[in-house]
């Protein structure tokens, strides 16, 4: 038993718990793939960075949910967070001439705190954060109507002026949104929160065993807070690249985010359960999404529901290999 | 508001003396009766009933007109037919300690099924237009509760055989469900024109709506089904300690697929009854988070999520509840948006009552000041 | 451990007591851990053991009495808070994280960090080159980078110890380590635990294998019945004193048997139960038992002996690896409990709260539960059914219930039990297996049990008789099978006494 346990030298051994990302890395590429051979045009920089612009709030709501994830919990609420977001920036602005810059801080705060809020009652009260989210969307989605039942249009000239901004890539061969670049920085944050922080690294030990990290002494209550609190600021900051992309505030934005997220999440390699994943997944999980969406648009023949469809059967296919992958484990 | 002992875990030995010292100590009767567990969601909706009446004035009246009786006592029950079904099925899931996140997807690829085969194509019959639906409508609704009850099968398979976690099973479903009503629907919203069809979820019956009779024969038969064979036994008994239960010899991996499968058609008669009533099928919006109400209703009726006991003329009041809700909010002017707000603190309220942990904090801070006359522990 | 030499007192407990409702499960116990020795605490069901070391690790304080490391009192609130004084636990569970890698599951908590350059993150090359220097002390070389969940039990503990040390643990509370490891892990344990204990660490090892005890541990400790009997030298303890120490009365030479009808076994051509080689890697080691019917084989062994894991075995509860099955002749597989009882077999479990009662239903529900599993769904007991079957088994054995419908977790303790039991009986067994039947039951109950189990033996059933209280099994049982360190030692005849079967467990094979 001792001493020694090398791998065969010639044969590396793999990591067991990177196999689902990189299956979804080899998706990713397959789809694309595939796309590329199909459809002339399809292999174009501009198409694969529209990927990235057109699910940009998707991609940075996903980074908040995989923490959650990771630590053995789900968050419903992330929809209702977005349009709670929009709705409120567009009042702040339409009705009440708030600039774009003392809106943003606001709203992002907002979310910060929604976040903390159901994150200290999952804790405190031991909750099950399925209902605690629940709850908070229904509040989120709530408090929309409240503020106003139809959508209201942004015309400020700030929001106007990000929204339409390009930031050129490569030279004038294409360009990225402010939206697609926040979303970058969210994941390599993400990242970098996962893999060189203590909170990260206790994120995954939850995950894992709650009861053995307990008893390793690791902050477990203040993270899980935490974890929530994060969620709850990718969700506002998922809204503000929304509300650029969308420039409207309405109660039915975002309706249903909340499963593509978790999708994302999945099929980019991240078990329900808790403890293994990436947030590199995440990305990867948002742009298999996106590709998917895409072709089918391309396609024209295929109707848009069958987006749905396909991400049901993967998000099948990634359950079931994740349930394969833990029966296995002794 | 003191938790109804249903939403209460069993206490220890020799806690219910002290239980009694801080509850309703004047009338025996009083408390004995609170302690049922139907007392409170009782409670609950006579409350809602009369803060209706009291915004609306006409509330309590019923008048027959057209051959059948008429009022907004009649409509709640009606509108909240669906939904009861659909909280009967999920009332079985929960007991065994799961849950079924579908049922909104499944009402509508049920709605679907039997629009797509009814339709209702207008043809010359006899010297007059009448519709003829595309096949007879009682093949169709039998296809519809097969397609419904085939979900549930998948779902229970994934949870029994497979060991998925419920949530995860039933959200493949979920995700993938409103795809394949679009599928079935072609995308469009299907519109049902043969008028017998309209007589389940329009029609009525000695005078009250048909949906209701729906969902009472459904209550009766699953209320027959716990009562005259070892069902109920055996899904509480799988519910409250699954280790015994395996011990004891009980199929548990049979009953939990069965559990789903009738979950699955519950949600079909839900959806025949829904798209019925609208005389369309919408794949959607049919059935939109209807499965959050349905949870939310059995929970109300005070089976708790963690599974064992369970109650279905709990879940009936459950939604019941909800509908009220619904109708008194509208009755008292405010837009009916605020629904939702309304639901977020209920369920708050609810969930923090069941939490162990909250009621403790409670019990510390109500002991740490006793009220003047009343004792202290 | 710089200030700690050998056998300086490094852990000191005066006086302890606890108590939980009505059941004292420590009674001023003294306990004194030295550095730089292996001290062992034995004793058997309900003496206090596990008590004394939750108290002892912070998992909750003692009612009275104090605490000091290195002189100065401490009074430890947590695992955790244990565990920053400088006393470490290695749980028989391994509580560590499996989808972590080793090295940072030693670290966890106190991760390296690198601030240079304005990045501040956890320096995983030296987190990783700490973790390989500490494995090393243990004398373990293995990749660190591996996950927890690829390393075989005995390597996790290891990293669980390093985790120890790597918080400059100064007391080692060892729990059951060994209860999964094979032998030539049990010896690595053993250099290590001896490697650790020459460097200065005071070890505390819990276990109930004998030979290891005594392999391994340099001071004994033992309680019984929440009292501590003595503390002793390994070298001054032989088993058999180890034993009456443990077990405590003057064990009578004299034979107890209890008045009754001699064993009618019936001369069947096959007996009802014949498992020859029965065993299971980790649970039990290949065993042979043999059952008739009309008598009552008891099973005889110290805590941890494999008493239980035999009972689980016959009924299927547990998958068995090696050894086959007969009843009445035919050889059976038997892989569900379901089958189980197909094939008439009952047991009531050793923990009759986890796996017996079902709490908030009904006393009558408990009692026809199995019955009405055989029965299947459609031939559903009505409730008027139900109670008259119940009555009659509430009447039978004695149960003291004011009312059928109430709820069974309201019984105590010992009508569970017969409840439990009830539940059994109401199937109609041809073999019945009795897996502590007697536990946390008064001493009237006790006797109105064993009363029934020998009726039920003369009435013509199998009973496999299993109980920690050797005057019990002495007393019913007709023939008794000795087990010792999840292995059977031996099969003596019914009419031996206590003194003899303890002899036998001590002298091993």
């Amino acid at each position: 038993m001792s001493g020694v346990a090398a791998a065969h030298p010639l044969r590396p051994r793999i990591d067991a718990r990177v196999v689902p990302v990189l299956g979804a890395v080899a998706v990713f590429i397959v789809t694309a793939g595939f796309g590329s051979v199909a459809y002339g045009g399809f292999f174009s920089p501009q198409v694969f960075l529209n990927l990235l612009i057109d699910n940009a709030f998707l991609c940075i709501v996903g980074v908040g949910m995989t923490f959650v994830i990771l630590s053995g919990g789900i968050d419903l609420s992330v929809g209702a967070v977005i349009a709670l977001t929009t709705m409120v920036s567009a009042a702040l602005v339409e009705q009440h001439h708030w600039s774009a810059a003392a809106a943003i801080p606001l709203v992002l705060a907002m979310g910060t705190a929604f976040g903390a809020f159901m994150g200290w009652l999952i804790t405190r009260f031991r909750l099950q954060p399925f209902i605690v989210t629940l709850a908070g969307m229904f509040l989120a989605r709530g408090l929309c109507y409240l503020i106003s039942i139809d959508s209201i249009s942004i015309t400020d000239a700030g929001y106007t002026a990000i929204a339409q901004t390009r930031i050129p890539l490569f030279g004038d061969a294409a360009s990225i949104t402010v939206g697609a670049l926040l979303a970058v920085v969210m994941v390599a944050i993400g990242i970098w929160l996962a893999h060189g922080t203590e909170f990260g690294r206790t994120v995954y030990a939850i995950g894992g065993n709650e009861a053995s990290a307990v008893l390793m002494g690791l902050p477990v209550g203040r993270t899980t807070v935490l974890v929530y609190t994060f969620s709850g600021l990718c969700s506002a900051l998922g809204g503000v690249v929304f509300t650029f992309y969308m420039l409207s505030g309405y109660g039915l934005h975002a309706v249903g985010l909340e499963l593509d997220a978790i999708a994302a999440v999945v099929i980019g390699g991240t078990l329900l359960t808790g403890g293994v994943g990436y947030v590199i997944g995440t990305l990867f999980g948002v742009l298999i999404l996106g590709v998917i969406q895409t072709l089918i648009s391309f396609d024209g023949s295929l109707s848009s529901w069958w987006t749905r469809i396909v991400i049901g059967a993967l998000l099948f296919v990634s359950c079931l290999l994740q349930r394969l992958f833990e029966a296995r484990r002794p | 508001m003191r938790p109804p002992r249903s939403l209460r875990s069993l206490p220890p030995e020799g806690a219910h003396a002290a239980d009694r010292q801080s509850g309703i100590r004047a009338w025996p009767w009083l408390s004995r009766l609170a302690e049922h567990r139907l007392f409170w969601p009782t409670c609950t909706l006579v409350l809602l009933l009369a803060l209706n009446a009291t915004f609306n004035a006409g509330f309590w009246q019923l008048q027959w007109r057209d051959g059948h009786l008429y009022g907004s006592l009649i409509d709640i029950l009606n509108r909240a037919a669906p939904l009861a079904v659909v909280a009967l099925g999920m009332t079985l899931v929960i007991a065994t300690r799961g849950i079924d996140i579908s049922v909104g997807a499944v009402v509508a690829i049920a709605g679907a099924t039997a629009a797509l085969l009814i339709g209702g194509t207008l043809v010359l019959k006899g010297g007059q237009q009448t519709y003829v639906s595309r096949t007879p409508m009682a093949v169709a609704i039998v296809a519809a509760l097969a397609v419904a009850a085939l979900c549930g099968l998948w779902n229970g398979l994934l949870v029994a055989r497979v060991g998925m976690q419920p949530i995860i099973a039933t959200l493949i479903l979920m995700v993938a469900g409103r795809g394949i009503a679009q599928l079935i629907t072609n995308g469009q919203i299907i519109t049902v024109y043969y008028a017998p069809y309209f007589t389940i979820g329009n029609g009525f019956l000695l005078g009250l709506p048909f949906a209701v009779f729906i969902a009472a024969a459904v209550w009766v038969v699953l209320h027959l089904l716990m009562t005259r064979t070892a069902l109920g036994l055996f899904i509480q008994a799988i519910g409250i300690n699954p280790a015994a239960a395996r011990l004891a010899g009980l199929p548990e991996r049979l009953i939990t697929v069965c559990v789903y499968v009738f979950c699955g058609f519950a949600a079909g008669v839900a959806g025949l009854i829904v798209s019925s009533n609208v005389k369309s099928a919408d794949g959607n919006n049919a059935g939109l988070l209807l499965e959050l109400d349905a949870i939310l209703a059995v929970t109300l009726g005070g089976t708790l999520l963690t599974g064992g006991r369970f109650s279905l003329a709990g879940s009936v009041l459950g939604a019941l509840i909800i509908q009220t809700l619904t109708s008194t909010i509208y009755s008292i002017g405010v837009p009916p948006e605020i629904n939702l707000v309304v639901k977020a603190a209920v369920v708050f309220v609810v969930m923090l009552l069941q939490s162990a942990e909250f009621r403790a904090s409670v019990r510390a801070w109500v002991q740490r000041r006793p009220l003047p006359g009343a004792p202290v522990r | 451990m710089a200030d700690a030499s050998i056998g300086s007192v490094i852990l000191e407990a005066r006086g302890l007591t606890r108590a939980f409702t009505g059941v004292v499960a420590l009674r001023d116990v003294d306990f004194t851990l030295r550095a730089g020795e292996v001290h062992a605490v034995m004793g058997q069901n309900g003496a206090g053991k596990s008590t004394l070391i939750k108290v002892l690790t912070g998992v909750f304080p003692p009612d009275r009495g104090e605490l000091r490391l290195h002189g100065a009192p401490i009074a430890p609130s947590s695992p955790a808070a244990a565990q920053h004084l400088g006393i470490s636990t290695v749980y028989q569970e391994v509580n560590l994280c499996p989808n972590l890698s080793v090295a940072e599951n030693i670290f966890a908590g106190r991760y390296p960090r690198r601030g240079a350059a304005g990045l501040w993150r956890i320096d995983w090359p030296r987190l990783n080159a700490d973790a390989r220097a500490l494995l090393a002390r243990l004398q373990l070389n293995i990749d660190v980078t591996r996950l927890l969940s690829s390393c075989s039990v005995a390597v996790q503990q290891m990293v669980a110890i390093a985790r120890a040390l790597s918080v400059q643990a100064r007391v080692l509370v060892l729990d059951e380590p060994t209860s999964s490891l094979d032998e030539s892990e049990v010896q690595q344990l053993f250099g290590v635990m001896r490697r650790l204990r020459d460097d200065g660490m005071a070890i505390l090892f819990v276990t109930h294998f004998l030979d290891q005890m005594y392999a391994v541990s340099d001071r004994i400790t033992v309680l019984r019945n929440g009292e501590r009997v003595g503390e002793f030298l390994k070298d001054d303890l032989p088993p058999a004193a180890l034993i009456r120490a443990m077990v405590g009365r003057e064990l009578s030479a004299a034979v107890a048997r209890q008045a009754h009808a001699p064993a009618a076994p019936a001369h069947d051509a096959h007996p009802a139960l014949q498992a020859t080689g029965l065993g299971r890697r980790g649970l039990l080691q290949p065993t042979d038992v043999m059952l008739r019917r009309g008598e009552v084989v008891g099973v005889g062994g110290l805590l941890g002996s494999g008493r239980t894991e035999l009972a689980r075995l016959l009924f299927a509860l547990e998958r068995s690896d090696s050894g086959e099955v007969k009843l009445a002749g035919e050889a059976v597989h038997l892989t569900t409990p379901v089958q189980a009882i197909r094939h008439r077999l009952a047991m009531c479990p050793e923990d009759r709260k986890v796996e017996g009662i079902v709490g908030e239903l009904s006393v009558r529900e408990n009692l026809v539960l199995a019955l009405q599993a055989r029965l299947g769904v459609r031939r559903f007991l009505r409730p008027g059914k139900q109670a008259e079957i119940a009555r009659r088994f509430v009447q039978s054995l004695g149960i003291q219930v004011a009312d059928l419908d109430a709820p069974i977790a309201r019984l105590s303790g010992g009508n569970q039990q017969k409840a439990v039991l009830g539940r059994w009986l109401a199937t109609d067994p041809k073999i019945l297996i009795l897996d502590e039947p007697t536990r946390g039951i008064d001493v009237a109950a006790k006797q109105e049990v064993m009363n029934e189990i020998l009726q039920l033996a003369r009435a013509g059933l199998a009973v496999l008789f299993i109980s920690s209280e050797m005057d019990e099994v002495v007393r019913v049982s007709d023939r008794i099978v000795v087990l010792r360190d999840r292995r059977k030692v031996g099969e003596l005849p019914g009419d031996t006494s206590e003194h003899e079967v303890f002899q036998l467990i001590a002298a091993g094979t």
